[in-house]
């Protein structure tokens, strides 16, 4: 990997004239990630095992190296996660020793609320908004930080680095705080709360660059390989696992996709693809010309629809 | 679309589906961007958000979904641009922006960061907050209706946070019939106005944000004019001032990954800092060698601004949050007073002896207002005598903290000079403050003590005082502060350290306490300044147990040497 290290010269000043806008993200979120440990007293890291994750929690191990990541990781599952993406959490977890907490929302897995049967709005506000206020709350946690991006929706591109969210967990998006240079004002009365989040200037471009430059490694549903796939609203649902309800006349065929983003699996969108390396993939993006959240089902239930579920709490 | 608009030249070269690309080549062409941060700003729909989103479209930024979207919103009509920004419900419903919005896109070399903010003068926070950290500034001023109350207070905003690139955006031009006399007369306005208010540089260009004009692309319908506005943004030299500026290291946190090893976390604010450099802390006034240099990719011989790394220092100096490092000869000021310009960005008006949190870097101290020296009247641009800001409000400031601050003159460094103001009751935050000046005069703190000198000398057997020692610098100037505050210690004084800072030691001896500042040679003729105004008592002597004699003789007689 010698091209590799190559490019790392940019840390070392004198071999290039500037530091590269990859080397520039990086460090205003380094520094998002120390102002949030010293600013709010209980942090965690949102975990949700997607690549926007991946990164963040390998920003947050800089940031705090040689020391240990001083907050744990959550996790907020609904269950229908792809079964790839339970191996890989489990497999990081153990790799890197750090501490994570799973949180689902048991009272609606035991009303048997799932992704078939209910609205995408239903299932979403009780598997993940209600499950993260819910944790938020069990544990106390006055900071949640998240690997979100003001460039995957309208909504978001409105939104502060440090995010404050009343007692309720609540979004007022006509009442964000001023944020002034890297300024943070991270204070916050008991029950209320921050979300921060690091990334909040990257694109998805950038990610898939900084994944290829720092070699972070990524559930492997993001490369394209053949899967079991149905048709549906315009994209390809893969079958994961017997839980799968089919659809009259639907039968699962093998299709070379991969995934943009990752969620549930059956609310999850995959694209027909040949990428199979990082490379290859950034590849296939500069030419594409749909954005990421296109392949989510859940994100087009109405105009606005994001907007709405940030005000209720969702991530 | 897409055939018109790879005949520009700031679009990518699209990449051969295919064909091998190594990830060194994709990280040369894609990942090693210089990023420009750009505000756009101006007075309520002059165009701002149109102006942005045809930026984005013509830039190609924008997805077929995403285009797809605003096309429908658009129901049929021409696309209205605006909608690819405005992202709030609210903001759709009344077609106004409400919050700054950022979006980002590439040009041949550079990723932009853009932020839309709004122009509602009840908005004027959003403004700042869009604007505090941009490169390079865009501000809007309709053809029909010039440079409105508005178009003024954001250009002295955008003047005061320093942005130093400013273009001028004439819009709406086809609603005047791109008339050349208009575009003329609206420019020498506005380079009037923005002439005394530092940029270093501004240009004025006609455009029209829904026809295209002279944005990305030339115009026929104004041939008289000579430059697109993205030709320009791509012409801006790169902003290295940070880079330039004296080296700077607010400390985050301090971790201490095992019990032998101790780091500093924070980001390089300004300049360079190398493994072997000796560095001083403020306020203490301790000097360290920077031992190491640490990444998680492996320890660095030096770091440039803006760059978060992690210090080790050879020795284990009292280090905390909010601490500055330096090096010597450069050294940031250290002071509990300053003069300050503030944007006042809350409906709660300022109140003058409110006690507020000022936030500066990571340090976070109480302080109050304590006088207003003027508001900036926004019709006649005049300073104004005033007892408040309210918000919106431009005013100048004494602010007086009961700690100290450690920065540097706004205007001289970006990221030390900046600070937020919040209210502690609300957790709000107020104001933004740029620092112009320390404040070295007298009664800069808020002490209205009953207790007179005379009897705290009665009662302590000695006089306050403040001891400036020489030598502060010298690598073992620590050991020999401490052995001569000691020694007076044992000799029945109450002395005490305070580094490097004067106004900690003016509190000091106005507490009847013998204070020991460290301060370099360079520092002694303010410092002389300083105490003279505050009419304190002073000695000034060698860093040495030697020198007890002579302290112990200036603190019975309590008059300056
Ligand atoms: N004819 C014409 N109309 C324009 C032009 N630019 C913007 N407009 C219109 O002016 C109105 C306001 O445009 P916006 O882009 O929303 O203005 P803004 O500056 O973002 O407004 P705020 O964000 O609310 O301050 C809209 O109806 C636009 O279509 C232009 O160049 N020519
Ligand atoms: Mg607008």
């Amino acid at each position: 990997m010698a091209e590799l290290s190559a490019s790392h010269a940019s840390q070392t000043p004198g071999a290039h004239p500037h530091h590269s806008h990859l080397d520039l993200l990086e460090a205003e979120a380094i520094a998002i990630l120390r102002e949030t440990a010293a600013e709010l007293s209980n942090p965690v890291l949102m975990y949700s095992i997607g690549k926007d994750s991946q990164v963040l929690l390998h920003l947050a191990r800089k940031a705090f190296y040689p020391a240990p990541l001083p907050f744990p990781l959550l996790h907020v599952d609904t269950g229908w996660k792809f079964r790839e993406m339970y191996q890989f959490r489990d497999a990081v977890v153990a790799e890197l020793g750090v501490r994570l907490i799973v949180h689902r929302n048991q009272r609606a897995l035991d009303e048997g609320i799932n992704p078939f049967d209910y609205s995408s709005q239903v299932y979403t506000h009780a598997t993940k908004t209600q499950a993260l206020l819910e944790a938020l709350k069990l544990h106390g946690f006055d900071a949640a930080l998240g690997g979100a991006r003001r460039d995957e929706e309208r909504s978001r591109a409105k939104e502060r680095v440090f995010s404050f969210r009343d007692a309720q967990g609540q979004w007022d998006p006509r009442r964000q705080r001023p944020e002034l240079w890297d300024v943070y004002n991270g204070r916050v009365r008991a029950g209320e709360s921050i979300r921060v989040f690091p990334m909040s200037n990257w694109t998805e471009l950038d990610v898939w660059l900084y994944i290829l430059r720092e070699r972070i490694p990524v559930v492997p549903l993001y490369f394209a390989a053949s899967r079991p796939v149905v048709a549906r609203s315009g994209t390809w649902i893969m079958a994961d696992d017997e839980r799968m309800r089919l659809r009259p006349g639907e039968a699962p065929e093998p299709r070379r996709v991969r995934f943009r983003t990752l969620g549930c699996y059956p609310l999850s969108g995959a694209i027909e693809s040949e990428a199979t390396t990082v490379s290859e993939l950034i590849t296939e993006m500069l030419t594409s010309r749909r954005s990421e959240r296109a392949g989510r089902l859940i994100d087009f239930d109405e105009d606005g629809s994001m907007e709405s579920k940030k005000r209720e709490g969702y991530f | 679309m897409v055939a018109i608009i790879s005949q520009d030249p700031a679009r990518e070269p699209a990449p051969v589906p295919g064909a091998a690309v190594t990830p060194a080549a994709l990280l040369v062409t894609h990942g090693e961007r210089e990023l420009l941060r750009l505000v756009v700003v101006g007075s309520v729909d002059d165009g701002k958000s149109t102006l942005i989103g045809r930026l984005l479209y013509e830039c190609d930024s924008l997805l077929d979904d995403q285009v797809a979207a605003v096309e429908r919103a658009s129901r049929g009509g021409a696309i209205d641009f605006s909608l690819f920004t405005d992202g709030l419900l609210a903001e759709r419903e009344q077609g106004i922006t409400i919050d700054v919005a950022y979006r980002y896109f590439t040009t041949g070399r550079r990723k932009v960061i853009v932020a839309d903010t709004p122009g509602h003068v009840q908005y004027t926070r959003n403004m700042a907050t869009g604007a505090s950290t941009a490169d390079a500034a865009v501000i809007l001023v309709d053809a029909r209706q010039g440079v409105l109350q508005q178009t003024r207070r954001h250009a002295h905003i955008a003047g005061l946070l320093g942005i130093p690139y400013l273009a001028v955006a004439i819009n709406k031009m086809d609603l005047v019939d791109y008339d050349r006399a208009t575009f003329e007369r609206l420019s020498a306005e506005v380079l009037t106005l923005t002439s005394r208010l530092g940029f270093a540089e501004v240009r004025c260009f006609p455009v029209s944000a829904t026809q295209g004009d002279w944005i990305t692309k030339p115009s026929e319908r104004a041939p008289w004019h000579d430059q697109t506005l993205l030709a320009w943004l791509e012409a801006l030299p790169h902003q290295r001032r940070q880079e330039l500026a004296p080296f700077r290291f607010a400390v985050q946190q301090v971790l201490r990954p095992n019990i032998d090893e101790r780091l500093l976390t924070g980001r390089v604010a300004s300049g360079t800092v190398r493994k072997g450099d000796r560095v001083v802390l403020s306020p203490s006034g301790r000097t360290a060698t920077v031992a190491r240099i640490a990444t998680l990719t492996g320890d660095l011989a030096e770091a440039r601004a803006p760059l978060s790394v992690a210090l080790g220092l050879d020795v284990d100096v009292d280090v905390s949050r909010g601490d500055v490092l330096a090096h010597a000869g450069a050294l940031p000021e250290v002071s509990g007073a300053v003069d300050a310009s503030l944007v006042w960005l809350n409906e709660a008006p300022l109140a003058v002896g409110h006690r507020y949190l000022i936030k500066c870097g990571p340090r976070t101290v109480p302080a109050y207002i304590e006088r207003i020296h003027h508001r900036l009247d926004l019709e006649s641009l005049r300073e104004v005598s005033a007892q408040s800001l309210e918000a919106n409000d431009i005013g100048e400031v004494r602010i007086s903290a009961t700690r100290s601050l450690v920065f540097d003159r706004y205007r001289d460094n970006r990221a030390t000079g900046a600070f937020v103001v919040i209210d502690p009751e609300t957790n709000a935050t107020v104001a933004a403050g740029m620092i112009r000046e320390p404040y070295l005069g007298e009664g800069s703190h808020h002490f209205y003590s009953r207790v007179g000198a005379e009897a705290r000398a009665k009662r302590l057997g000695h006089h306050g005082l403040v001891v400036l020692l020489d030598g502060g610098l010298a690598a073992d100037a620590a050991d020999r502060i401490a052995g001569l505050e000691h020694e007076l210690f044992r000799r029945g004084v109450v002395a005490a350290q305070v580094g490097l800072d004067l106004e900690a030691a003016v509190a000091l001896a106005k507490a009847g306490v013998v204070a020991l500042a460290a301060v370099a040679a360079t520092g002694r003729e303010r410092a002389r300044e300083l105490l003279r105004a505050a009419r304190i008592p002073w000695t000034e002597a060698e860093a040495a147990e030697d020198s007890v004699d002579v302290v112990l003789l200036a603190a019975r007689q309590g008059v300056a040497s």
